[in-house]
C-alpha cells in the first residue's frame, strides 16, 4: 500500500485567491490520476485471480531454459531431458538412495562369461499410455533405430556405440552383444519409446526426422507423467499416469513455469506462484532461509569447479597449434601452480563457503567412485613455500620486478579466462591471481563471455581456463574426455577440455570399462584420478553445492536423491517430483485467497477515489479563471 | 527505451515554403513531384533493408561461441554427435553458401529454422509478435499520451514549480536502469514481503489456470501493470522533453496573442491553439518510437519473463542460435524502416511546408 498512499491527493484547498501558475501540487495530482487510472485498467474485479488451485495437488516449478524438442532422440537441453526422464522410462535407473543402478523396465540383468553378451529381463506390467503394453519388441526397436540412424543418433549414440547387435530373444528379454565389454552397461539412461507410433513417424519424416519436434500431446509414453501441455515460453504441463507399473504419482500435475529472470523466480516463490526453485546463487538462497513455508535444501554438489592449463595444445597426430605458454608443458610449474592455491579459500571467497573444497575429480556424493589424495598421496597441498621452492630448484629464476622467468629464458606471465557469467569463477579468477602472484607467476585475468572462452580452449589460445562438469553416477563420460582419443582430429574440434594425453591413463581407462565388478572398477577410477591429479592439467578446485529451495504449504515432502544430502531437480530417475506428497489442501488455500481479494478492492477502491478526486481537479482548475 | 530524447531530423519551420497553387498544369506536376518523392523513399527503404540483412548475417557469424558446443555444454555427446548436428545446421559448408542460402530463403520469407527450437524462425516470430505488440504498444501509448500531457503543461510554464518538479521526475525515472526498476516493483509489489500483500503476478503473461476469454483477458491485464508501468516510467520522459520544448517554441507566436485578445481562457488558448501546433515535432519522434517498439522492450520482457519478442531474442542470443537472432534483427531493423517510411509519407500529409 505504501506507493497507493504516496500518491493520494491531498485534500483540495480551501476557497480564496488562486494564484495563476498552476501549483505544483495540481501537477503531482495529474501524475497520481494517471497512475491510478493505470492501476485501475490492471485492477478491477480480479480478486478470484488470486485464488487460483494451483495450490493443492500440482507443483509448480519455475524453469528458464526453453525446449529444444520433445523428441526423445534429439532433445539436448537440461530441462527437456529431465522432462522426458518421467515420459519415458529407461530399463535402468538410479537408486534413489545411493545412486547405484536400479531396475526400471529391466527387473533382472546380467552379463554372460566373455563379458559380450547382456541380458536384461523386463517386466510384464509396463504398459503405454495408449493401453498398449511395452514389449522386448519397442526396446529392440528403440536402440536399433540410435544405431542404425544417423538423425536418432544425436541424444543418445554415444551410448550404443559399442553395440554389435540388440535382439529380443522372446516377449521380455532383450540381448545386447557387444564389440568390447563396457561397464556403462548397467547406465543406459535411454528413454524406450512406443515402437507403434514411433515407426510411422520416423518413416514420415525421413531426413527430416531430426527437425521432429513430438509436440503431440498427450505424448504416448510409459513413464509416471504424460506430457499434455506446452506453450512455448509460459509453461509446459504433465499430468500424473495413475497407471504407472510403479504406482501413479500423489500430485496430479506438475507445471513448469517461464521465468527469465531467477531473481523473480525467487519472488514467485515468496508469493506463492511457484512451488519449487533451483540453480538458486547462494546470495537468492540466504535471502531465503528463515522464510515462512520456504525450505531451502542445500544438497552435495554433482559438479566439480576446475581450471585447467595448457600443457600445449596438439591433435591426436601430435601437430601443436595455439600460443599456450610454452613453460606449461613442464610438469613441476604446473604442480607449483596448485600447490600456490589454497582451494579452501575458494570456497569462502567463491562461493561463499557453499561448496566443498575439492580432492579428486569425482565429487563425494559417489561414494565408491570419489578418491581425495591424503597422507602420503596428497603431494600438491596448499603450500606456497614448498611451491616457490620446487621452482627455485627447477631453474625458474625471478626477474627485478619478482616475475620468475623459464629456464628457456620466457617471463611467466599467463592469462587466465573466467566465465563471466558465474559469479564464483569470477571471484576464484581474484584468488587465483593473488595466489600465483605469491610464487611469482603474473596472471592476466579474462573474464570473458562463454562463447569467447569457449573459442580460446578450442584454439588453444590459453594457458589457464576454467571449466567444470556434472558427473553423473556413472563416471566414465568425465574420464573419457581426458584420454588421447579425445584429442582434436585437427584444431578446434576437441572432445574435452584439457589438451590432456597420457599412456598410463589410458590403459587405466580401457581396464574400468571392461571391469564389471563394481567394487574392483572403483579401485581403478581412483587411480585414474591420481593421475589426473598428479599431472595437474585438470586441477579440481570446489564442489559447489545444489542450492534450492520449496514451499512447504505446497509439498509436504519429496524424495532427494542421494538420500540424504541429495538434490530435487535433476535427478537421475524420476524419484523427486513422483514422490512429492502435496500439503494438505487448507493450507495452502489459507496462504494465497482471501487476504489478496480484500486488498484487490482496497486497491480498487483507491484507484477509484484517485480517479475521481483528480476529474474534480481537473474540472475546478479548467473552470478558474471563469470563477475568478 | 533507447538513445537521449531526441529532437525531431525534420525541424518544422525548415521545410520548403509550399508553392502557390497556379493552374490546372501546376496540379499534375505537383502530382509527378509526389510519385517521385514516394518512389525514392520505397527505393531507400528497400536499399536500407538489403544492407540490413547482409550486415546481419555476417555480423552474427563475428560472434564468438560455437552454437554446436553450446548447445551440448555438459552433455554427453561424440565427436560424431557434434558433426551431425553441425551438418543440420549447416554449419558445415561455406560462408558464401550459408549466405546465399539464407538470401534466397528471405526472398520467400523464409526466415530459415533455429537451432535450440528446431522450428522455423518465421513462426517463432509470429507466436511472440502479439505479445510484444501488446505490451509494447500500450507501454507506448500510454506513456506518449503521459508525457504529451505533462510536457505540454510544463512547456506552457517554463522554469515554473511545476516544470520544475515534473521535468526532474521524468529525468529521474529516464535515468534509472530498466532493470533495476522492474526488479524493484515485482519487490514491493508481488512478492508479499511484509505488509505489502502480492498484488500482482511476478512474471508471465497469463494464469495457465485462465480459461475462457473473460478470463483469460482480466489475467492479462492484470500480468500487464508491472511490466507497463515501468515502461512507461523509463520512456515517458522523451515525449516530455519533445512536447515540453515545442510548445516553448510557439507560447511567443502572435496568434497566442490574438486568442488571448479574443478573451479565451488560458487552458484553451493552450489546447485549442498552442498544443496542436506543437504537437508536429513529436510526430516523428513518436512514429520512430513505433518502429523499435519490438525491439525496445528486451529488458522489460525479460525481467517480467514476457513471452514476447524480446525474450527470445535474449534466448537466442546465449547459444548463439544464429538461425533466430539473424532473423529477429531483420524484423528489427525491418519495422524501424518501414515506420520511418511511414512517417516520411505521413508528414507532408500532417505539414504544408513539407510538401514536395
Amino acid at each position: 500500500m505504501s506507493i497507493l498512499s504516496a500518491r493520494r491527493p491531498s485534500p483540495p484547498p480551501a476557497d480564496g485567491p488562486r494564484p495563476r501558475c498552476s501549483p505544483v501540487g495540481t501537477t503531482a495530482r495529474r501524475t497520481a490520476a494517471t497512475g491510478a487510472a493505470l492501476l485501475l485498467l490492471g485492477g478491477t474485479g480480479l480478486a478470484p485471480a488470486a485464488a487460483d488451485d494451483a495450490g493443492a495437488d500440482t507443483m509448480t516449478i519455475a524453469v528458464s531454459q526453453q525446449v529444444d524438442s520433445f523428441n526423445p532422440f534429439t532433445a539436448q537441453l537440461a530441462v527437456t531431458t529431465n522432462i522426458l526422464r518421467h515420459v519415458y522410462d529407461s530399463l535402468l535407473t538410479v537408486d534413489p538412495e545411493t545412486n547405484e543402478p536400479a531396475p526400471a523396465l529391466a527387473e533382472e540383468w546380467e552379463a554372460g562369461e566373455d563379458g559380450l553378451t547382456w541380458t536384461f529381463h523386463l517386466r510384464d506390467d509396463a504398459v503405454f499410455t495408449d493401453d498398449e503394453p511395452l514389449t522386448a519388441d519397442d526396446v529392440v526397436w528403440t536402440f536399433t533405430t540410435i544405431m542404425e540412424n544417423e538423425a536418432a543418433a544425436i541424444a543418445y549414440g554415444n551410448y550404443v556405440a559399442g553395440f554389435e547387435s540388440v535382439t529380443a530373444t522372446d516377449d521380455h528379454t532383450v540381448v545386447v552383444e557387444l564389440d568390447e565389454p563396457q561397464a556403462t552397461m548397467t547406465s543406459l539412461a535411454v528413454p524406450i519409446v512406443p515402437r507403434h507410433v514411433w515407426e510411422p513417424i520416423l518413416e514420415q519424416e525421413g531426413d527430416a526426422f531430426a527437425e521432429y519436434t513430438n509436440e503431440v500431446f498427450p505424448l504416448v509414453g510409459s513413464g509416471p507423467f504424460v506430457l499434455t501441455e506446452h506453450d512455448r515460453g509460459r509453461h509446459i504441463t504433465l499430468e500424473a499416469n495413475p497407471g504407472h507399473w510403479r504406482g501413479g504419482p500423489e500430485l496430479d500435475r506438475v507445471v513448469l513455469r517461464y521465468y527469465s529472470e531467477k531473481d523473480a523466480a525467487v519472488e514467485a516463490l515468496r508469493s506463492g506462484e511457484v512451488s519449487f526453485v533451483y540453480e538458486l546463487t547462494d546470495a537468492q538462497a540466504t535471502s531465503l532461509e528463515g522464510t515462512d513455508d520456504i525450505a531451502v535444501n542445500i544438497a552435495d554438489g554433482k559438479r566439480f569447479q576446475a581450471f585447467t592449463v595448457n600443457p600445449g595444445a596438439e591433435t591426436q597426430d601430435g601437430e601443436a597449434f595455439g600460443d599456450g605458454h610454452p613453460a606449461l608443458s613442464d610438469r613441476t610449474l604446473r604442480q607449483a601452480i596448485v600447490m600456490a592455491i589454497d582451494n579452501d579459500e575458494i570456497v569462502d571467497k567463491a562461493h561463499n563457503g557453499q561448496a566443498v573444497a575439492a580432492g579428486g575429480y569425482v565429487p563425494p556424493r559417489y561414494e565408491d567412485f570419489h578418491w581425495s589424495p591424503e597422507g602420503a598421496e596428497e603431494t600438491l597441498a596448499f603450500d606456497p613455500d614448498a611451491a616457490n621452492a620446487m621452482l627455485d630448484e627447477a631453474g625458474y629464476e625471478p626477474d627485478e620486478d619478482g616475475v620468475r622467468v623459464s629456464p628457456e629464458g620466457d617471463r611467466l606471465e599467463l592469462r587466465l579466462h573466467a566465465h563471466a557469467d558465474r559469479p564464483d569463477n569470477v571471484q576464484a579468477a581474484l584468488v587465483i591471481v593473488e595466489r600465483l602472484a605469491d610464487i611469482g607467476i603474473e596472471v592476466e585475468n579474462n573474464t570473458v563471455d562463454p562463447g569467447v572462452l569457449s573459442d580460446a580452449l578450442h584454439e588453444g589460445e590459453y594457458d589457464l581456463i576454467f571449466t567444470g562438469w556434472t558427473v553423473n553416477p556413472d563416471p566414465d563420460y568425465v574420464f573419457s574426455i581426458h584420454t588421447c582419443g579425445a584429442l582434436p582430429a585437427e584444431p578446434g574440434t576437441m572432445q574435452g577440455d584439457a589438451y590432456f594425453c597420457d599412456e598410463e591413463y589410458d590403459e587405466l581407462y580401457e581396464a574400468q570399462l571392461a571391469e564389471y565388478d563394481r567394487a574392483a572398477r572403483a579401485e581403478i577410477v581412483h587411480e585414474l584420478q591420481q593421475v589426473l591429479y598428479t599431472e595437474a592439467v585438470v586441477n579440481v578446485l570446489a564442489y559447489p553445492n545444489i542450492l534450492e529451495a520449496y514451499r512447504t504449504d505446497h509439498v509436504a515432502s519429496l524424495q532427494a536423491q542421494p538420500d540424504p544430502g541429495g538434490n530435487i531437480w535433476g535427478q537421475d530417475g524420476y524419484w523427486a517430483w513422483w514422490s512429492a506428497e502435496p500439503a494438505a489442501a487448507d493450507e495452502a488455500a489459507a496462504s494465497s485467497g482471501p487476504s489478496s481479494g480484500i486488498m484487490w478492492a482496497l486497491g480498487g477502491g483507491a484507484a477509484l477515489l484517485l480517479v475521481v478526486g483528480a476529474v474534480v481537479l481537473v474540472v475546478r482548475r479548467a473552470t478558474a479563471g471563469d470563477r475568478e | 527505451m533507447t538513445g537521449a530524447p531526441t529532437t525531431s531530423d525534420r525541424p518544422a519551420g525548415a521545410g520548403a515554403p509550399a508553392a502557390p497553387a497556379a493552374a490546372g498544369a501546376a496540379g499534375s506536376g505537383r502530382l509527378a513531384r509526389a510519385l517521385v518523392y514516394v518512389a525514392g523513399r520505397l527505393a531507400t527503404a528497400a536499399v536500407s533493408l538489403a544492407a540490413v540483412v547482409a550486415a546481419g548475417f555476417f555480423l552474427f557469424r563475428i560472434l564468438p561461441g560455437d552454437p554446436v558446443r553450446a548447445m551440448t555444454e555438459g552433455r554427453e555427446v561424440s565427436a560424431e554427435q557434434r558433426e551431425e548436428l553441425r551438418r543440420q545446421f549447416g554449419l558445415d559448408r561455406s560462408l558464401g553458401e550459408q549466405f546465399l542460402d539464407y538470401a534466397s530463403g528471405l526472398l520467400r520469407l523464409d526466415l530459415g529454422t533455429s537451432f535450440q527450437y528446431r522450428e522455423p524462425v518465421a513462426e517463432l516470430i509470429l507466436d511472440r509478435l502479439g505479445p510484444t505488440l501488446l505490451l509494447a504498444g500500450t507501454g507506448t501509448v500510454v506513456a506518449a499520451a503521459l508525457g504529451l500531457f505533462l510536457g505540454a503543461r510544463a512547456g506552457w510554464r517554463p522554469g515554473g514549480r511545476g516544470d520544475r518538479v515534473n521535468t526532474a521526475v521524468a529525468l529521474f525515472f529516464w535515468s534509472v536502469p530498466t532493470f533495476w526498476l522492474g526488479l524493484l516493483l515485482i519487490v514491493v509489489l508481488a512478492s508479499g514481503r511484509g505488509f505489502v500483500p502480492d498484488l500482482f503476478p511476478t512474471g508471465g503473461m497469463v494464469d495457465p489456470d485462465a480459461t475462457g476469454p473473460g478470463e483469460i483477458a482480466l489475467s492479462t491485464a492484470r500480468h500487464m501493470v508491472l511490466p507497463v508501468t515501468t515502461m512507461v516510467a523509463v520512456i515517458y520522459a522523451q515525449y516530455l522533453m519533445i512536447m515540453r520544448s515545442s510548445l516553448m517554441d510557439e507560447k511567443g507566436a502572435d496568434y497566442l496573442t490574438t486568442a488571448r485578445a479574443k478573451g479565451l481562457r488560458d487552458s484553451l488558448v493552450r489546447r485549442r491553439h498552442a498544443v496542436p501546433n506543437a504537437l508536429l515535432p513529436t510526430v516523428t519522434l513518436v512514429f520512430l518510437n513505433l518502429g523499435q517498439v519490438v525491439s525496445g522492450v528486451i529488458l522489460v520482457e525479460t525481467v517480467f519473463s514476457w513471452p514476447g519478442l524480446g525474450q527470445l531474442f535474449y534466448s537466442g542470443l546465449r547459444v548463439p542460435d544464429l538461425g533466430l537472432v539473424q532473423g529477429l534483427f531483420v524484423v528489427f531493423a525491418a519495422s524501424v524502416i518501414l515506420m520511418n517510411l511511414l512517417a516520411d509519407l505521413v508528414y507532408p500529409l500532417l505539414d504544408p511546408r513539407v510538401r514536395p
